[in-house]
């Protein structure tokens, strides 16, 4: 009889459970059925994908000054190349757009901030984001202080208009939609009430409908002779919208939010406002975030429509740009130019909600 | 008899602003107040306002004759007719792209949430890939997109594309054979009508013998058969009194069939295309709530697998699924509001838009339009509550 005293040299598995051919034929070939779809699917790609490859990219053109620079066999990049000073930034006098990059720039800074979960002292950066941070971009921007040039409003546009209308019509709302929220929750049937009716109505008129009435009705309202700024009229338009929204939201988060912990509060003898603010609203907005950034971003999709009451924003200045006559016919490349960036900043946010989602729901997973 | 002891020993009374009923009684008086205050002084601010325009408020305006042309109406309309005459076109208009518009956008959804769910890893990523481009650009640029990038693009009407010779498609939007029909078919609307009564009919009758003697028909399949069967028989016998008549280019233009402007093309495309975006991802999260242990469970009771479907899965998926999806069509409707930008005529072009600025009766052109859009969104919460109370999880 023998023994062995070594063992067998391990052998590697079979090609057809691991690496890529099995991989394969598990999810692409598993059955008739799915290989068909396979090779359909495979077919809508290369239907889609050869041809605006071929256009956006290998027949395009990059570099010029004017329309002669184009064979117009593919894109014509050279139009976005041109104008790209004015789809970001509108018309904002060239010598003065540092100020613009400033604001940017501080406010990317503190975004960042905020969304690393890693860095310290979220709260204080939070409270400067949220209040000093507005007072500073005002002064940057439209300037009157410290030696700045005023820059009108009626010269803001591009993309520098579509942050400003979002990120304002979001902090604008946040307290308003905080209030709301408390409101509708609240026992005192007026209050209630109001909030329900307040909520409800600007929830289920469109965007568009509050736009027209922001900028032709909103004039009637002031005393005679006070006139409002165009772009104030479509902030405050945007402000209420948005504001029932964000009630909703953050309705949502106070529900999540057990009894026992407002209960608890008032045995220690906090008052309405101490139980809200240390207790109820700091663990609700926590579990609020994501559904926060979620409004956010459809925000940021809407601000596209005060292009219909004269602003320019993003695609309201793309729009304008078409219509120029040393550069008629691009179309395509405008739209394919604007709707990059709304896609890169939506998507961006939307991976961010997502990944904050799943950071949030330790504990709550079945 | 022992006097119950007092709860509160007797003392000075806490001032009213320490009783929770006086703090909120005043605090609400103070709300109504501020709300009625700020009623005022705009309704004052607005009063002064009109009387220096020379503005008359009131609806009277409405008797006025238009004076102005609408490219699409589904009712008789003609420049003659009156300001009240153009708002119910412009609903009519909102409406029927609405509708249109749901429909595609919960077939289109319905397919890419499934196949976002596919075991097969390609179609998947084409799904998501569909999601995640649709769902992350703004709708205006996307109808902006279809409308003047694509339709605007085409072919003028000499050069039409032509899809088997009956339907065109050029700059001037599509153009459509139309059904005229001949003597002789009224029968099959009513023989529709016979085969909806008779399923719905045999759906009851086969559910309570189900529940009687446990036996089941699959009626499910004999209805379709018969709704579908039943006016194809009619159609047969009578002798098809169908004639289509096709679209014939005369001149520059198209005659006869039905047209389809660009401007409904763009809009219904780009809603359609958008909300099922969206929907999709709800229909996607509503199958992925129903936990597996369901279908497990029911496989256990050697359910076949349709039934597994039919009896466990889609229901528990349907309670995820419809309240959201209520709140897209809801979306749907209003974003048709944007069909302003390219000139489709709905209620907000027609009415907020050209009627507003002939008239100048800011206030009620808008309170009329914005009451519509309420109307219809209370109506569809109406529903989605009666749906909710319906369908809730019946706990113990």
């Amino acid at each position: 009889m023998t023994i062995r005293h070594e063992m067998i040299p391990e052998r590697p598995a079979p090609i057809r459970t691991v690496g890529p051919i099995a991989w394969l034929r598990a999810n692409l070939f598993s059955g008739p059925v799915n290989t068909l779809f396979t090779l359909v699917g495979l077919y809508l790609l290369y239907v889609l994908l050869a041809p605006t490859i071929q256009w956006a990219f290998i027949n395009a053109d990059w570099v010029g000054t004017s329309r002669d620079d184009c064979s117009r066999e593919g894109a014509c990049w050279v139009f976005v190349n041109a104008r790209l000073g004015q789809f970001i930034y509108g018309l904002y006098p060239g010598s003065e757009i540092w100020r613009v990059n400033t604001v940017f720039a501080s406010f990317a800074a503190l975004i960042a901030w905020l969304a690393i979960p890693r860095l310290p002292a979220k709260r204080w950066v939070a409270i400067a984001t949220l209040l000093a941070f507005p007072v500073f971009a005002y002064v940057m921007l439209y300037g009157g202080y410290f030696g700045l040039r005023v820059v009108e409003t009626h010269r803001w546009g591009g993309l520098m208009l579509t942050l400003i209308l979002a990120v304002v019509g979001m902090v604008a709302a946040l307290p308003i939609g905080i209030l709301l929220a408390l409101g509708r929750r609240s026992q005192m049937p007026i209050v209630k009430s109001f909030c329900v009716v307040f909520i409800e109505f600007w929830r289920g008129v469109p965007l568009i409908t509050i736009l027209f009435m922001a900028s032709v009705m909103l004039p009637l309202f002031m005393p005679t002779g006070v006139s409002v700024d165009r772009l104030l009229r479509a902030l405050i338009g945007i402000t209420l919208f948005q504001s029932a929204y964000m009630a909703e939201v953050i309705r949502g988060g106070l529900q999540a939010i057990p009894r026992g912990q407002e209960e608890a509060a008032a045995a220690l003898g906090m008052n309405y406002w101490m139980r809200m603010g240390l207790i109820v609203l700091p663990q609700a907005l926590k579990m609020m975030i994501p559904g926060i950034v979620n409004t956010f971003i459809s925000l940021f999709k809407d601000t596209t429509l005060v292009m219909i009451i004269g602003l320019f924003d993003l695609l309201g200045i793309v729009q304008a740009a078409l219509s120029d006559s040393r550069w008629l016919g691009f179309a395509l490349e405008g739209y394919v130019f604007a709707a990059f960036m709304f896609w890169v900043f939506c998507f961006s946010m939307s991976r961010y909600s997502q990944y904050l989602e799943r950071k949030l729901h330790t504990g709550h997973k079945r | 008899m022992a006097q119950r002891p007092q709860a509160r020993p007797a003392g000075p009374k806490p001032p009213f602003w320490r009783d929770r009923a006086k703090r909120a009684l005043i605090f609400q008086l103070l709300l109504i107040a501020a709300v009625a205050g700020f009623l005022v002084y705009i309704i004052g601010n607005t009063q002064d306002n009109l009387a220096a325009r020379g503005i008359t408020t009131g609806f009277g305006f409405l008797n006025n004759t238009a004076g102005f042309g609408i490219v699409q109406s589904l009712i008789d309309y003609s420049s003659q007719s009156t300001y009240g005459r153009t708002f119910v076109v412009g609903l009519l208009n909102t409406l029927l792209v609405s509708a249109l518009g749901v429909l595609a956008a919960t077939l289109i959804g319905f397919v890419v949430g499934i196949a976002r769910l596919s075991p097969n890893w390609l179609i998947a990523r084409l799904a998501s890939g569909y999601i995640e481009v649709f769902r992350n650009i703004p709708l205006l640029l996307q109808i902006f997109f279809w409308y003047f990038a694509v339709l605007r693009a085409l072919p003028s009407a000499r050069d039409s594309l032509s899809f088997g010779e009956v339907i065109f498609l050029n700059v001037r939007g599509l153009y459509l054979p139309e059904p005229q029909f001949l003597s002789g078919f009224g029968l099959i609307p009513l023989a529709t009508l016979v085969a909806v009564v008779a399923s719905i009919a045999l759906v009851i009758w086969n559910r309570r013998r189900h529940e009687a003697t446990g036996k089941r028909l699959p009626a499910y399949w004999i209805s379709a058969g018969l709704i579908v069967g039943l006016p194809l028989l009619v159609l047969v016998v009578t002798g098809v009194p169908v004639t289509w008549e096709v679209p014939e280019l005369r001149g520059f233009n198209f005659r006869g069939g039905i047209t389809v402007i660009p401007e409904f093309l763009a809009l219904w495309l780009a809603l359609s295309i958008y909300t099922a975006s969206f929907i999709a991802e709800i229909v996607r999260s509503g199958i992925q709530a129903v936990s597996h242990g369901q279908t497990e469970a029911a496989q256990a009771l050697s359910l076949p697998q349709g039934l597994v479907l039919r009896l466990v899965v889609i229901p528990q998926a349907l309670r995820v699924i419809i309240p959201p999806l209520t709140s897209q069509y809801l979306n749907l409707i209003k974003n048709s509001s944007l069909a302003t930008a390219i000139g489709y005529p709905d209620l907000v072009s027609v009415f907020a838009g050209t009627t507003l600025n002939q008239t100048g009766q800011a206030i009620e052109v808008i309170a009329m339009t914005m009451a519509v859009y309420l109307t219809i969104s209370l109506l569809v919460s109406l529903f989605m509550n009666w749906y909710n109370a319906r369908v809730a999880l019946v706990e113990r």
